[in-house]
């Protein structure tokens, strides 16, 4: 859908929402109000989960602070429900830090366990602290009132919730098309690219996830003056796993998703009450959590990515076209050619009792390519590792540009200049081509999450749209900027990494084997292609298996062998070489 | 704290985290040949407890129609899946797996039931009675997303842990139970009185991963299990079925949960929901220990057990939050610990 289309639809779905009182019962008003308290936190994880990867079965646990926060600040200690609103946004963001902080670092699977767990515990803590009123909560909760006017019909208080979900789902999608959005995009499928970029993996995670617990908060606070009590067994595991069943039912990386799946859900649950009696009275409470896990562990086996995407799948894709009188991006200045760029000294790393790279030095000068080769398992990509920085050495020094980069993290390395691809391309698939390239500028671009937010950032996202379409028209992918990038073959999609790279607007280019897999005359593209960036005064590091690739391309060569440099020279003189002959042939003896 | 008060605590920490252990030791086991974290290997313990409750009232457990109504399912999508493959010849095979076996053991437990028999036997029959349900789960829940990432199987098992639930009010009532003590001696040392069951819970605990230890290293049905937790494909060139193996390890652990259920029966009151506690300490001690380490899974759960003694004393309230809090700085350890180059997951 293109942005006016999709600006129609929304506000024809804003029209339908503002008149459904007029027409319906008020029973299914409040089935609504809940719908809408529901889908503020399947939003949340919607870009938590669906959109970073990040698996929480903790956000119930986030609503409870936010509506235990309010319901003490209004019911127990008198305060009115908008200095709840206030405390509960406070606490929950507070905590969110605070366990993002000392949880995000985790890898995959434990990081969703930790949050199981504090997900229980906080859980547990509601029913067991005496002024919370343990189990039995908090009742006779004031209602919200703007002016004098009390929202206590759930007709009323109808508007504030689903006033703040579209409010909350215009922020976060314009969020997801600005610079901040793509890095948490970006988060989806490991760190290893993210930080090669220069974005800071860490940060990006605890933004998503402090997002996130902020619309639990809101909906906390909500859920508290609407249903005007609290209890421990509203925010229990069971819910936090219900909250992500909505995210997961809406759809994989899909904001409107999280509405979808939480009407679903809540629709589903509502007529599962109504008919299980008629089924098997007496049984319904039980037989209603075994019907519900079944149809979600029937719905994560059949239809994982869930309804949204299925759907938009059939509509036609998004094309905002790009704005050709944007301003340039500034670019850096490119160092004199000849001068030493990285400085590689005495560098050692071990695995265990393998030594991969063994007091290895060479230098890479100044608009030139320099090819690294050597036969499988002579140490090069670990080499190349350790250049970029994704690997610590364990002796020796690299400098780049004159700065040592032993405790430099890799996305400082990124920040100072070093683009690289990847062996195995690693591209956002789901993402389009533009979009993937656009994150190799990120380093080049400044807004923040708020002003993507609030679209503050739009003359400089056209600055780098503008960049992103030029890069790829370099590489000769002009045509495809807005392609999902998985749909590309694979010669295509290890040139939309060189875009990325060259996005950032480096000093040096490090290639990880670009020519593999890649048909005779995509290489002889790619290498008229090297040539011209080198002709631009860019720096070139190759890492290469394809002889005849690296021989006619190079003006230098390294050859390691067995973890060490077994010697170094212009292609001529390695050809000649018999040593390289020796390692890549074996001995002739 | 006195001395004594400490060796009460101890001692007391010891007989639940050896409990725990037990759990611990079947969730790593499953972990590690098929990646899913069975987290309702706690309440397939809770349900033996209850199976054992009814047996020894002489009433029908309601494990008997659960294990009926789920094989029923299992072979249904079995059969299925063959006729749809063209796999005629494979039906009876699967009817004996999924039908015949656990029906035959279910039918024996429920013709047993009623004629109250002595204690040694209705405690194999619990065993019997649980034993089905996790493989028979396995064919109905995980088996047709065996290839999905670790995340999604967690996921997956923490909603089968909520219909689990839903189930054990279903079949076994929403009343707690506690069994009559499988021993009622004791004994002194250094001046702490320790039961009997105290003593038989570590004694189990010990001799039954003894036992996994042996069977692991020694026997041809352990090395096949190693050999897919190391490398599924790996095995598979080599002519193991990870789906045996996979069967193989829910069974063992089902074995593992049910003895630990039979074990904290007489001492805690359980009830149809209890095993998510029991189930997610033991997991807590299973990382602790690594998730891929027996040992390391034994001696997390243990010391879980000890926390969990120690807390209850400081706030019995509190005891379950200061568990749970505890795995957040536990596992920034692990994840530390097992700091890689991370092989990015799939998208």
């Amino acid at each position: 859908m293109t942005r006016r289309r999709k600006s129609i639809a929304g506000v024809l779905a804003l029209v339908a929402l503002a008149a459904a009182p007029l027409f319906l019962s008020s029973f299914t008003i409040s089935l609504l109000d809940y719908i809408g308290v529901y889908a503020l936190v399947a939003i949340g994880l919607a870009l938590l989960t669906g959109v970073g990867g990040i698996v929480s079965f903790g956000q119930a646990a986030f609503v409870g602070v936010g509506a235990y926060a309010t319901a003490w600040a209004s019911a127990l200690a008198g305060y009115s429900p908008w200095v709840g609103l206030a405390l509960a946004i406070v606490l929950t963001c507070g905590v969110a830090a605070v366990l993002g902080a000392t949880t995000l670092r985790l890898q995959g699977h434990f990081l969703s366990l930790s949050t199981l767990a504090w997900g229980l515990a906080i859980g547990f803590l509601f029913g067991n602290v005496e002024g919370l009123g343990n189990f039995s909560g908090i009742s006779s909760i004031p209602p919200i009132r703007i002016g004098s006017l009390a929202l206590t019909e759930s007709a009323q208080i109808y508007y504030l919730i689903w006033g703040v979900v579209a409010a909350s789902l215009v922020a976060l999608s314009n969020l997801l098309n600005s610079r901040a959005g793509r890095a948490i995009r970006a988060l989806r499928g490991g760190n290893v690219l993210v930080e090669s970029l220069g974005i800071d993996s860490f940060r990006t995670k605890l933004a998503a996830f402090v997002i996130a617990a902020l619309l639990a908060a809101l909906s906390g606070w909500l859920y508290a003056h609407m249903s005007r009590f609290v209890s421990p067994a509203t925010f229990d595991a069971g819910m936090g796993i219900e909250y992500l069943m909505m995210a997961m039912v809406g759809g994989q990386g899909s904001l409107i998703g999280g509405v979808v799946g939480a009407s679903i859900i809540t629709f589903l649950k509502n007529s599962i009450q109504d008919y299980l009696p008629l089924i098997s009275p007496g049984a319904s409470g039980q037989l209603e959590v075994v019907a519900f896990s079944a149809i979600f562990i029937l719905f994560l086996q059949r239809a994982r990515r869930g309804i949204v995407p299925y759907i938009v799948d059939r509509l036609p894709k998004a094309s905002e076209p790009v704005d050709e009188s944007a301003a340039d991006l500034p670019k850096r200045r490119q160092p004199p050619a000849g001068r030493t760029i990285l400085s590689v000294d005495q560098v050692v790393r071990r695995f265990g009792g393998l030594t991969a790279v063994n007091l290895v030095s060479f230098e890479v000068r100044a608009a030139e390519i320099l090819g690294l080769i050597g036969p499988n398992g002579a140490g090069k990509s670990t080499m190349f590792n350790l250049c970029t920085g994704a690997l610590p050495m364990d002796s020796g020094a690299i400098a780049f540009a004159g700065e040592p980069i032993r405790r430099m993290p890799q996305r400082a390395i990124a920040r100072a200049g070093v683009s690289r691809t990847f062996q195995h391309v690693k591209l956002r698939p789901r993402m389009s081509v533009i979009d993937n390239v656009l994150l190799g500028a990120h380093t080049r671009t400044k807004a923040g999450i708020a002003a993507g937010m609030l679209r503050l950032d739009r003359s400089e996202e056209a600055s780098a749209r503008k960049e992103a379409q030029a890069q790829l028209q370099r590489v000769g992918l002009g045509d495809v900027l807005f392609e999902e990038a998985g749909n590309l073959p694979l010669g295509k999609q290890r040139l939309v990494e060189i875009a990325r790279a060259l996005a950032a607007d480096p000093v040096l280019l490090v290639l990880d084997e670009p020519a593999a897999g890649l048909r005779r005359n995509e290489k002889m593209a790619l290498a008229e292609l090297l040539r011209s960036l080198r002709a631009d005064g860019l720096t070139i590091l190759l890492v290469e298996h394809d002889m005849e690739f690296v021989m006619s391309l190079v003006d230098r060569i390294v050859v390691m062998d067995f973890g060490s440099k077994l010697c170094e020279g212009l292609p001529a003189e390695i050809r000649a070489d018999p040593r390289v002959q020796e390692a890549y042939l074996g001995s002739l003896a | 704290m006195s001395f004594d008060i400490a060796a009460i605590l101890a001692v007391d920490g010891v007989s639940n985290g050896a409990i725990y252990a037990l759990v611990a030791i079947g969730t790593v086991l499953l972990f590690s040949v098929t990646r899913v974290m069975f987290v309702p290997f706690g309440d397939l313990a809770a349900f033996t407890a209850l199976t054992l409750a009814a047996l020894d009232g002489g009433k029908r457990p309601g494990t008997v129609a659960l294990v009926a109504i789920l094989a029923a399912l299992a072979f249904s999508m079995e059969a299925f899946a063959l006729l749809r493959a063209g796999r005629r010849r494979d039906l009876p095979k699967a009817a004996l797996y999924y039908l015949l076996v656990p029906g035959v053991l279910a039918a024996i437990v429920g013709v047993a039931a009623p004629l109250h028999p002595p204690l040694p036997v209705r405690l194999l029959l619990a065993l019997m009675a649980v034993t089905p349900i996790a493989p028979l789960l396995d064919r109905i829940v995980f088996r047709p997303v065996a290839d999905a990432p670790v995340l999604l199987l967690l996921i997956i098992a923490v909603a089968l842990h909520f219909a689990l639930v839903g189930l054990g009010l279903l079949f076994f009532g929403p009343e707690g139970v506690r069994t009559e003590p499988l021993t009622s001696g004791s004994l002194e040392i250094f001046g702490t009185t320790i039961s009997g069951q105290t003593v038989l819970i570590v004694v189990a605990a010990l001799a039954l991963s003894g036992l996994l230890y042996v069977c692991f290293d020694y026997t041809l049905v352990g090395k096949a299990l190693r050999a897919v937790s190391s490398n599924r494909t790996g095995a598979r060139l080599m002519g193991i079925r990870p789906a045996r193996a996979g069967a193989i390890a829910y069974i063992l652990g089902s074995v593992l949960a049910g003895v630990s259920g039979i074990l904290i029966a007489p001492v805690n009151t359980i009830f149809y929901d209890s095993g998510f506690l029991i189930g997610l300490k033991a997991f807590v001690g299973a990382i602790i220990g690594g998730l891929y380490s027996y040992p390391g899974a034994a001696l997390g759960a243990l010391f879980v057990g000890l926390l969990e003694s120690f807390a209850s004393f400081e706030s019995s309230s509190l005891k379950d939050v200061i568990v749970f809090s505890l795995l957040v700085p536990i596992l920034m350890w692990r994840s530390i610990a097992s700091l890689h180059l991370e092989e990015d997951d799939e998208e």
